[in-house]
Formats: C-alpha cells, structure tokens, sequence
C-alpha cells in the first residue's frame, strides 16, 4: 500500500452539516412544500400488465366538483421515435413520453394513462375513478427467457434486435445484444483440469427508498417553469422535462428538495413532467405525490435476470477462461444495465480467455432503473458463486484462489480497458487476514461464505462556486444532491486546500439556475468529482487570496506562500496573515473573492469489496439467519470515514435483503401482488447484525486526494457471500434469488 | 378516500342502536389499526365509523385466579401485557400480543379487535382457540355468547349479526399443570404477516409425564384460524415424548388447507404447520416443567 499524507481535514469525522436539521425534522422534503393556490394532483394507472388502449373518456372526472385539469397522452407533444441525447446516452422520446403516460399501449401494471388536478388529494383519487378508459387485453409476457422466445407476445411492434452494429429484420422483445472477447475461450477451456458450468435467476427489486417520488410544478405567467423535487440529479430532471415538453431549459429552473433516499431510482423522471403538464392546463401550482404501491408499480425497479456462467481451472487454481450469459429484463422499455454487468462481472480476476454475451429485453414490468452497481449484482452473484465452487472442488481457500487470480494494475478487462492501480487484491488480502475470517466455523447448520465484487464507478461533469466571507468561513455552492453524507465530504475537501476546519464551510445544494451544470448523484461519482470540483475551486480561492496578500504587502505574488492556514512573505518581509483574517480585508483588497471549480475527469478509478459472512440455517424453516457480517472495501482515500462505512453497511444491507427476501411477486396477469413494505421484504434492523465496514486505502491516482466511489460496490458481493455461505451449512448450492424460506425448504426436498 | 361520520359512543345500547340502523356500512372503531388503514387504502367502504373506546364494558380487563379472565374488546394489547398475573396464566395470549405490530401499534391494537378483523392469519385467535375464550357478543336483542373458534366464518367475515358487536372475551382460569404458548412462522423477525401460526394449550398430569389434555389452533392455512381438534384430542392420555408429538403435529396438517400467496405457497404452509406445531407444543410443555 502506498504510503499515508498527512491530512489536516481528511479522515476525521467531523458532524454532517445537514445533520442537525435532518435529526430535528426541520429538513425540507418535497411533500413538505406548500404554496398559495396548491392543486394535488393525482395519476390514474392501468390496471393491465399489457393492453392497447382503446379509447379514453375524461368527460365525467373533468365534471366532478373540484377538479381542475386533466392530462392524458393527448396533451404531450408528437414524440414519434426522435432520438434524444440526455447526456447519459441517446434516448428514444416516444419511450421516453410513452412511460410517462401511456399513449397507445399499457405495458405494464401501474403504467400511467392520466392525470387529475384537483383542489385535494381525495377529490383528485376520487374522480381518477371517473376516467373511463376502454382497454383491449393483450396475453403479458413477464419473464425474461419466455420473452426471448420467438412466439412471446411482442411489446414494441416496431422493436428490433440490434447486435454489434447490425439490426435484425423481424421484430423483437430483445433490444440488443452486446459481446466482449478476450483471448481464445476454447483454448482456455481445453486448458482447464475443472470446469464448472451454472444457470442462475434472480429476482425483480426495488431500491426501497423511503421517500416516494413527489413534484410541485407551477408556471410564471411569463412562461417561466419552476419544479420543486426530489431528485439524484436537478440538471437531468430539466433536461428530461424539456425533451418530454418540448420546452426550452432556459425557462426551467429545478429546486431540489431534500431527499429520502434514490440509490439510483430517483434519476429517471415520473411524475415531474405530470405535475408541469398540470400546471400548465390549470395554471395553478400542482403537486403530486405517489404513495408506496405507485413507486412498486409505477417507478422502476432493477431488473430480473437469467445468468449462466462457465469458469475453468487448472488444478493450481489458475482460471483459464470464463464465460457468461446475461438476459437482463429491461422491464418495458429497453435500456437494462446488461452492459454494466458485462464489465464487471469478471473483473476481481485477471482471465486471459473471455466471452460474455448480454441480451437487454423488454417485458412487461416497469421499465427497470438504476438500482446501485445496476446490473454488477445479478452478474456476481453467478461469477462469484462459480468460483466458490471451483475453489471448494479444488481443494483451494476461496480467498486464497482469489489471490492467485486477483485483477492487478496493467491487467485488462474483458470489455476492454486496462486496470489503473485498483485495489482488489489488497480487500481480499485484509479480508483473509480479518478476524472473522480466522474464527471458527464449526457449528451444525452454520456456514461461512467469501464473495467479491467490482464497479467501475463515473466520473462526469460537476461544478462549485466559493464565496469567501469576511469572518474566515466559505460558503460552497454545488448542484449534487446529498444522498450519503456528500455536503460534508465535498466540503471536507475544500477545507483541507484552505487550511480551515470543515465547520468552517457553509455547503448549500442549490438550483439549476444558480450554480453550473453537475451531472447526477450516481455512479458513486459525487465525493470523486464534486469534491474534485470543490478542490479546484478551492484552488482558485487559494490563488485568489495569495494576490490579496501579495497586494497588501506590495510584494510580487511569488512571494507569498501559503501553508496550514497561514498566508506568509519568502522573500524579503516579515510578513505573516491567517487566511481568516485576510478574510477580514478583502474589502480594502480588492473586493469579494469568489472561486469557482468545473470538472469532467476521467479517471474515476474502480473500487473492489471482499465480504465475508456467516449464516445459519434453519432446516426445518428454511429460514437463513444472518449470524456476522464483515465487508472489506477499497475506498481509494475516505474522506470521512463514518459515510464511507455508512455506505459499505447500507450496501450489504441491501444486498442480504436482495439475497435473503425482496422480490416482485407477480401473478399470472402480470400484477405484483406485493406492492407494499409489508411484503415486500426488506431486511429490518432486527434481521441484521451490526456490519462490520472494512476500509483499505489504495489511492485512486485519478483524484487529488486518491478518492474511490465508494456507494455501489457494497451491494455487489452479498448474494453470493451468502449462497456460498449456505452451500457451507447445509451442502446445497442456491441458484435463484431471493434464497427464501420456501426456496431452501425445495432445494433441501423438504417441500 | 370517501368522507364518513364518526360517532363516539356512550354505552353499547347506543352502539347497537347505530349499527342496527346503518347496516354494513357502519363499523365499529376501537383501535384502529386495521380499519383506518384499510379505509385510507379504499379496502373498505365505510359511511360510520362507531368509536366504543368510551364504553366501559369493552375496556374491561379483570382477572382472577379462580374465575379467570374478562377481557374487553377495545383493550389495548400494552394493557394485557402489563399484568403480571395475565402473563402468568396465559403466556400463549401474551405471546401473541407482543408481536401484532410494533410497540406503537401494541399501545392502539387489541385483542377484541384482531378477532372482529376475521383474519386468517390473525395472531390472536389461535391463542384464543387454545385457552377456550367465549365471545360475549350485545346485539339488538339482548347478549349472546359464542366459542371463538365459531366466531370467524371467512376472511374478513364473522358471526356478528345485524346490529352486534364484540364486547369482551372470557377466558377461563388456567388448571394447575397447564401452559400455553403461541408462535408464527415470517420470513423476517419483524414486520410481518404470519404465513402460518400455532397457538398450543397443554395440561400435564402432576408427574407432568402424562397429558391430561391439550389444544391445538392454527392460522393462515385456511379461510379462518383453525380449531385441530383431531390433532387436540390425539394428545390425551399419552405420555409426552417425541411420537405423539409427531402424531399431533401430523394430525394437524391434515386439515390445513392453504392457499399459494405472496407470503408462502401452499406446500411451506403445509409443511410449516407440522414444525409449528411441534414447537408449540414443546414450548407449553416446557412452560409447565420451568
């Protein structure tokens, strides 16, 4: 590991900014605005997986005392097939405006077909009642394998396979398919002494976040649109927003509220442009808000996935080639995380031979979100279990065939680039070393499972203004939203460039009119770049205030020098000021000083996590007990290092309810059937043990301070931790997720 | 979410009076918990809701060692739970009552009140089931009485009559050598829905080796908890060991009839209900030997 610096700021824990108010319930969400005139609005869903919509009749909802607009598709512009740039990617519009409110075709249960502003929330549910809609009901297809089937009901007449550039001729629910090869696969194979070959199926889930999506939208009557939201990402709601309304972004302004929670799923845009159409044809402010069975239903979910994987060893446990299937279900527009999955799934190992194939298909579920490491898990979760089983037919510890195969600097992944300096061997190296690796392992019905995992993390443009006050305090202006603890671990950044105590920066997420543009909070890319954007306008602060001094002792600027808080003369003069109370005189040099730092960089750098965990399982339940939990990671540098482990621990968290519980469970029409948190299954703190959060340093030479994203690769490990930590108590590999009670109970022939 | 009208009512004539004229559409609020909730998700239809928290009949909880148990039908469950002498007759009830919801919801939500839910998965009723409770029931003619296990007739339907209302459990006095214990099977520790429950009541000879006479009552296997009465009456006279448990138990599953759902398919539930009830009885005969 390379050497520690010395940091005045970075590594300490100092209080949260917003924490305060967050703990006193003085936060401000989005359900908590309110403005003279509100309307509420509410939206009508389909009750079919899959239905042409025949007609829509909103006479008798428009009638009902008390409402005041309804929207359907009618009143969105034309979006026939134009392709929109977004930033993250090009985007068919008519997909796009088509999951905001159906036009022709319902794909899925909960898919929104109209909209009602109403003077209150009851009287807008009510009269949703009133919208007649006539539906012809089409057979749903709900599985990804049945959807790749040639007879399979079609969702998009128009949809056609594309595959490394060519497009098929006939239409189809797969949308793409994409392969990496590395090497020569076959003659990796033949040089195996073991080869282990899996089928694995994972479930549909949901991210969980505790906030429902919510928007405000209200229009000047100068035209102006303002949206008052929850979001990951202020710019992208006003990018989306124009594309959907076909409206200028210089008229939209976004306020980002407080919000509770997205771990990607508040990124894609639902009800924002829903409330803005609203408020367009009442002319008043409108909010909507969803309630828990409209984010199940409405909003989108990580995708089901059917994984097949193939790995080969010698009998010294060097794996010489691997292979990988991946049909991820994209839900019903395409755009799964398949090519994601594909760039990690292989990725801890260093592999000569590769060939991963990945399919994107539509069926009829919500279109799928990000979620976390998207597409990283399902992938994993068949990687990982595969090794296991090499390394236990082997003979070898699986850490130790680990580290025979650990991806390394100068190492290439299959889809193609080469590893930077990555820290993957060293999480497996602490984690063999941890205690709870070396404690004993003994118990009936208890077993102990490895597993490890990669994501590639973003980086993307971000930008952040200083305002430098008079009494030695800065006030940080940044476009990011807050989700884990970023307000301090940007601010943290910028005060260890300047010298002052992190207490001394005042961080404001603002609106998209007063600060530059910023790219989402997701890919863990906001502590990397923000806290980048925050370093170099701290930078320029620094520059700044080096010319003040220089002013004030008429001395030429390469004179000053500055260091640990302290602005002091080299040359000559005697002269020494603390950046606080040169802050004092900018008036009389100058001015305000005003800094500001925009970055798109480019070496984000990835982070790996080794877990370790031990369960017990019940035989005659089949009910797994999660007994300890320890999850090792790379966090590059931790700038504050209780949110970094805040993020390892809500990572597995969400990792061993995605194992253990949380799925869609639909019935034959396609409707999910447990809509709700009190079944679907999320871990509660009574399921969980306290998680014991690793951190390993191994700088990211791509960021000044050495920062890794750390809040995707947690999530990525656990699945197949915990599969493999079954196959250790009870002798029985697990294949599908969720690993629930009644599943165990089959696979243990009980039921 | 439609308006309704509320009404807090004084005495349980008055109740009666009101649910007799307003028919299906009026019902009867005590804690809560399940009605407002299913109100607000538009689950139930509902014109009056009749509050009988200020009745005194229904917030009755007496116990005496000899006469055993009245138990109102609005109490709430922190209420019984807090009794000593309760928690030492019927530690099968208490068992039930610590886990319907969380502690805020224990302190609106009653016993009286997950019985009139008629849910099958009710964690109440098979405890109920097993210390042989008596639904004292007021209606426009008067009061009747009614065993529990005849009370539920559906899910989510009971044997109220037009005009009647639950006004307490009778719950009689433990005998001496007896115990009784309660358990659910969820997927989670918490936050759950019973996918199947196992109330069990045994009472022991005074060698405490042979069993004088036992009850066994399930939940979520069937359209209403369930009354095993072959499984029950297997149990008397045999010594305890692991072969009549094993008999019960089977008996047992031979008249669960469950569904497949989002909390459990059918064949678990089956299964589930012969280790449930193997532990349940095991936990009362326990009980009685501590």
């Amino acid at each position: 590991m390379t050497e520690k610096k010395e940091y005045k700021v970075i590594g300490t824990r100092p209080i949260r900014h917003d924490g305060v108010d967050k703990v006193t319930g003085r936060a401000l969400y989005g359900a908590d605005f309110q403005m003279t005139g509100l309307l509420h609005g509410r939206v009508l869903r389909s009750p079919h997986a899959h239905a042409r919509i025949v007609s829509i009749d909103t006479s008798r909802a428009e009638a009902y005392p008390g409402v005041k607009g309804v929207a359907t598709a009618q009143d969105l512009p034309d979006a026939e097939d134009r392709i929109a740039d977004l930033g993250e990617g090009a985007v068919n519009l008519k997909y796009l405006c088509d999951n905001i409110l159906a036009s022709d075709k319902v794909l899925y249960k909960g898919h929104a077909v109209a909209a009602v502003a109403a003077t209150s929330p009851h009287i807008a549910e009510e009269a949703c009642t009133l919208i007649d809609v006539e539906y012809e009901v089409l057979p749903p297809v709900l599985e990804v394998r049945q959807a790749m089937e040639a007879d399979a009901p079609l969702l998009h007449e128009t949809l056609k396979t594309t595959s490394m550039g060519e497009t098929a001729d006939e239409p189809s629910n797969v949308a793409s398919h994409i392969q990496h090869q590395l090497g020569d696969p076959e003659k990796g194979f033949a040089e195996a002494d073991i080869v282990v070959e899996r089928d694995f199926v994972t479930g549909t889930v949901h991210q969980g976040y505790i906030e429902p999506h919510n928007a405000t939208a209200h229009f000047n009557q100068d035209g102006q649109l303002t949206i008052w939201c929850s979001t990951q990402g202020a710019f992208t709601v006003r990018e989306q927003v124009a594309e959907i309304l076909q409206y200028p972004i210089s008229k939209i302004k976004v306020v980002p509220m407080e919000i509770g929670g997205g771990f990607g799923g508040k990124i894609s845009v639902y009800i924002k442009p829903v409330a803005a159409l609203l408020a367009k044809k009442t002319g008043k402010p409108v909010k909507v808000l969803m309630n828990r069975a409209d984010v199940f239903e409405g909003t989108g979910p990580t995708p089901a996935s059917y994984v097949r994987v193939k790995m080969g060893a010698t009998k010294e446990g060097k794996i010489t080639a691997a292979e990988a299937y991946l049909a991820f279900e994209a839900g019903a527009y395409p755009g799964a995380p398949v090519g994601p999955g594909a760039m990690c799934i292989f990725a801890p190992y260093n592999i000569e031979n590769v060939i991963i194939d990945g399919y994107d298909v539509v069926v009829n579920k919500p279109k799928t979100a990000p979620y976390r490491a998207p597409g990283a898990p399902n992938a994993a979760f068949g990687s990982e279990s595969v090794v296991d089983e090499i390394a236990e037919k082997l003979g070898i510890d699986p850490l130790e065939i680990r580290l025979r195969n650990g991806a390394k600097e100068g190492d290439r992944r299959a889809d193609g680039p080469v590893h930077p300096r990555i820290g993957c061997i060293e999480t497996v190296e602490t984690a063999k070393a941890h205690p709870h690796y070396t404690a004993p392992n003994g118990q009936k019905h208890h077993g102990r499972g490895v597993a490890s995992g990669y994501w590639f993390n973003i980086g993307l443009e971000s930008s952040v203004t200083i305002n430098v006050n008079a009494d030695g305090t800065i006030n940080l202006i940044e476009g990011s939203t807050d989700i884990g603890g970023t307000r301090s671990s940007i601010a943290m950044q910028a005060a260890e460039v300047l010298g002052i105590p992190a207490e001394s920066v005042n961080p404001s997420v603002v609106d998209t009119n007063s600060v530059g543009y910023t790219a989402v909070t997701g890919g863990s890319r906001t502590t990397y770049a923000t806290g980048y954007a925050a370093y170099e306008a701290a930078q320029d602060v620094k520059r700044k205030m080096i010319a003040r001094a220089a002013k004030l002792w008429e001395v030429d600027e390469d004179n000053v020098q500055f260091a640990d808080g302290e602005f002091s003369c080299i040359n000559g003069k005697e002269e020494q000021i603390s950046f606080r109370d040169l802050c004092g005189r900018l008036g009389q040099t100058g001015g305000p000083v005003v800094g500001s730092g925009t970055v798109n960089p480019g070496g984000a750098g990835g982070a790996y996590a080794t877990h370790i965990v031990d369960v017990a399982v019940d035989e005659e339940t089949g009910k797994v007990e999660i007994l300890r939990y320890t999850a090792v990671q790379d966090a590059g540098r931790a700038i504050h290092p209780s949110y970094v482990e805040g993020q390892i621990q809500g990572g597995a968290v969400q990792g061993i309810g995605w194992a253990l519980n949380e799925e869609y469970i639909y019935n034959d029409e396609g409707t999910m059937t447990n809509a709700s948190f009190l079944d679907y299954r999320m871990p509660t703190c009574l399921d969980l043990p306290m998680i014991d959060a690793v951190i390993v340093e191994v700088p990211n030479p791509g960021h000044p301070y050495g920062v890794r994203g750390v809040g995707e690769v947690p999530i990525v490990p656990p699945m197949a931790a915990i599969a493999n930590a079954i196959y250790d108590a009870i002798g029985i590999r697990m294949t599908e997720l969720p690993m629930s009670p009644d599943r165990l109970l089959k696979a243990m022939g009980k039921i | 979410m439609q308006d309704f009208s509320y009404v807090n009512a004084q005495t349980l004539s008055e109740a009666v009076a009101l649910l007799d004229e307003n028919g299906e559409k009026a019902r009867i609020l005590a804690g809560g918990t399940d009605l407002i909730v299913n109100v607000r998700e538009a689950r139930r239809d509902v014109d009056l809701m009749i509050d009988v928290k200020s009745i005194p009949e229904v917030n009755v909880l007496d116990y005496d060692a000899n006469t055993g148990l009245t138990l109102g039908a609005a109490v709430e469950c922190y209420k019984i739970y807090a009794v000593d002498a309760i928690c030492d007759a019927y530690p099968g009830l208490i068992d039930a009552t610590k886990i319907i919801g969380g502690t805020a919801i224990q302190g609106r939500a009653g016993v009286g009140g997950n019985l009139c839910n008629a849910s099958p998965a009710a964690d109440c009723i098979p405890p109920l089931i097993v210390l042989n409770a008596t639904c004292v029931i007021a209606g426009p003619n008067g009061e009747r009485e009614l065993p529990v296990e005849q009370f539920c007739t559906a899910p989510g339907q009971t044997a109220l009559e037009k005009g009647e209302m639950l006004v307490s459990l009778k719950i009689p006095a433990p005998a001496s050598n007896s115990s009784s214990f309660y358990l659910r099977f969820i997927p989670r520790n918490e936050m759950d829905i019973a996918v199947v429950g196992a109330g069990a009541s045994v009472t022991l000879d005074d060698a405490k080796q042979t069993i004088v006479s036992a009850r066994i009552a399930l939940a979520a296997v069937a359209p209403t908890p369930l009354f095993a009465q072959d499984a029950s009456a297997s149990l008397v006279g045999r010594e305890v060991s692991e072969a009549a448990i094993d008999d019960a138990a089977e008996a047992a599953q031979a008249i669960a009839r469950p569904i497949s759902d989002m909390r459990g398919t059918a064949e678990q539930r089956t299964h589930l209900v012969g280790v449930l009830t193997r532990r349940a009885l095991n936990g009362a005969i326990q009980r009685i030997r501590d």
